[in-house]
């Protein structure tokens, strides 16, 4: 491994730290709820990229990574996918209830 | 490629995650952070971690972005879920956050040299399960629980999703995606590119074994596929409660806990495989959760059951 490669990964690390930051901000300081996911989102894929850097410098064996971290953050983004998709329509549901859909009377009558 | 493009690269991800948190319009935000996803893959390519990196694109840039698209215009005025902060509260937000990333960063640099790593111990047992990528070879093998109970989750967000649908259109169809007529681009386009999109998968899927790709790259490029040809109205989204959609979604864990099961059988435990039959049942458990994935992610994008018409 050399310097320059090990500099690269703690710069993307560093950057990852930022990542961190930011979506805590916006989970903290915007009042809309799909701006809190998207920062909550921010936050995670900032984790991931933590992550990834330390595997990153683990690597070893004829490998450019730690296959481990790899695997389990491909696993993580699918996860988050599916927390996001959840919270998603969450919101949707919240919103249509909040404002009374206009075509609600619509439905009713397929219904 | 060194350091300059990993500087520009935290330079951009650091800049459109702060647009997406500051920047007013909420469908601006959604489109910054499709952005934000794709600059993401490519940070992971930095760290030569390719097999993130292609997950990452399509999930976290592509599958992400079409949901959040889908529900930024569907959404009306939210209630806010807390009051506007003062002037006060944001600059003391942003110092707990500064310190947050700044302690972080003393982490980072601080990490011990020469770095742990479990690289050796994934490479070492490689040849017992025929595979040539490690990455996969964690995923099937070492940890197939995790996997397994990946695929659990999935299922479950997926029922949380048709859950939140109105009761008696329960087992209907999801919403369709336009109102009128969707554009002629579009419809194109939707003629146009699943061909080539499962030939990809498909070549994604196969390679995984040993070069970077796999089962959750290649279903997320198939569920999109599946749905631009619903978005463009081609095919409707199908019903959330027909045999077949269903029998789909249980293929994949099925699969997976018989040949799970099946280790004990063998005396080595569960989810352990036959040296000698290692790759070919990885295969199989890989295509039966694929199917299962590309429904998943497709009805969970598509969203709860909103209609019935048959």
């Amino acid at each position: 491994m050399t310097h320059s490669l090990v500099s690269a990964a703690t710069l993307l690390g560093l950057c990852a730290c930022g990542m961190v930051g930011i979506g805590l901000y916006g989970l903290i300081v915007r009042p809309d709820a799909l701006r809190k996911l998207l920062s909550f989102n921010i936050l995670g894929s900032g984790v991931f990229l933590l992550f990834g850097v330390i595997g990153r410098r683990g690597a070893a064996a004829g490998l450019e990574g730690d296959p481990v971290p790899q695997a389990i953050v491909i696993t993580g983004i699918v996860v988050a996918f599916s927390a996001t998709a959840l919270a998603a329509t969450l919101l949707v549901k919240i919103s249509d209830a909040e404002n009374a859909l206009p075509d609600a009377g619509r439905e009713e009558d397929e219904a | 490629m060194s350091e300059p493009f990993a500087l520009l690269l935290t330079v951009l991800v650091l800049l459109t995650a702060g647009w997406i948190v500051t920047v007013r319009e909420r469908r601006a935000a959604v489109l910054g952070f499709i952005a934000y996803g794709l600059l993401l893959a490519l940070v992971w390519i930095r760290l030569a971690a390719v097999d993130v990196a292609l997950t990452e694109a399509a999930i976290g840039g592509g599958a992400t972005g079409v949901l959040l698209l889908r529900v930024a215009a569907r959404l009306g005025d939210l209630r806010p879920m807390s009051a506007q902060p003062g002037r006060m509260l944001k600059w003391l937000a942003g110092l707990v956050c500064a310190g947050v990333s700044l302690a972080l960063m003393a982490l980072v640099l601080a990490l011990p040299d020469p770095a742990p790593s479990l690289a050796g111990a994934a490479m070492e047992p490689l040849a017992r399960t025929g595979l040539g990528n490690p990455v996969t070879a964690v995923l099937l093998a070492y940890r197939a629980l995790d996997t397994f109970l990946e695929i659990i989750v999935l299922l479950l967000a997926l029922i949380g999703v048709w859950s939140l649908g109105p009761d008696r259109f329960w087992g209907g169809r999801p919403a369709a995606w336009y109102e009128g007529t969707p554009s002629s681009a579009l419809t194109f386009l939707a003629r146009v590119l699943p061909p080539f999109g499962i030939v990809i998968a498909g070549y994604l899927f196969w390679i995984g074994a040993d070069e970077p790709g796999g089962k959750f790259q290649a279903s997320t490029l198939l569920a999109a596929m599946w749905l631009l040809t619903m978005m463009a109205g081609l095919v409707a989204a199908p019903r959330t409660g027909s045999p077949a959609l269903r029998g789909a979604l249980a293929f994949g864990p099925l699969v997976f806990l018989v040949v799970g099961l099946a280790g004990i059988g063998w005396g080595e435990g569960f989810l352990a495989y036959p040296d000698r039959f290692a790759k070919p049942l990885i295969l199989l458990i890989e295509a039966a959760l694929a199917v299962s994935i590309v429904a998943a992610l497709a009805l969970m994008v598509a969203g709860p059951a909103e209609r019935n018409t048959p």
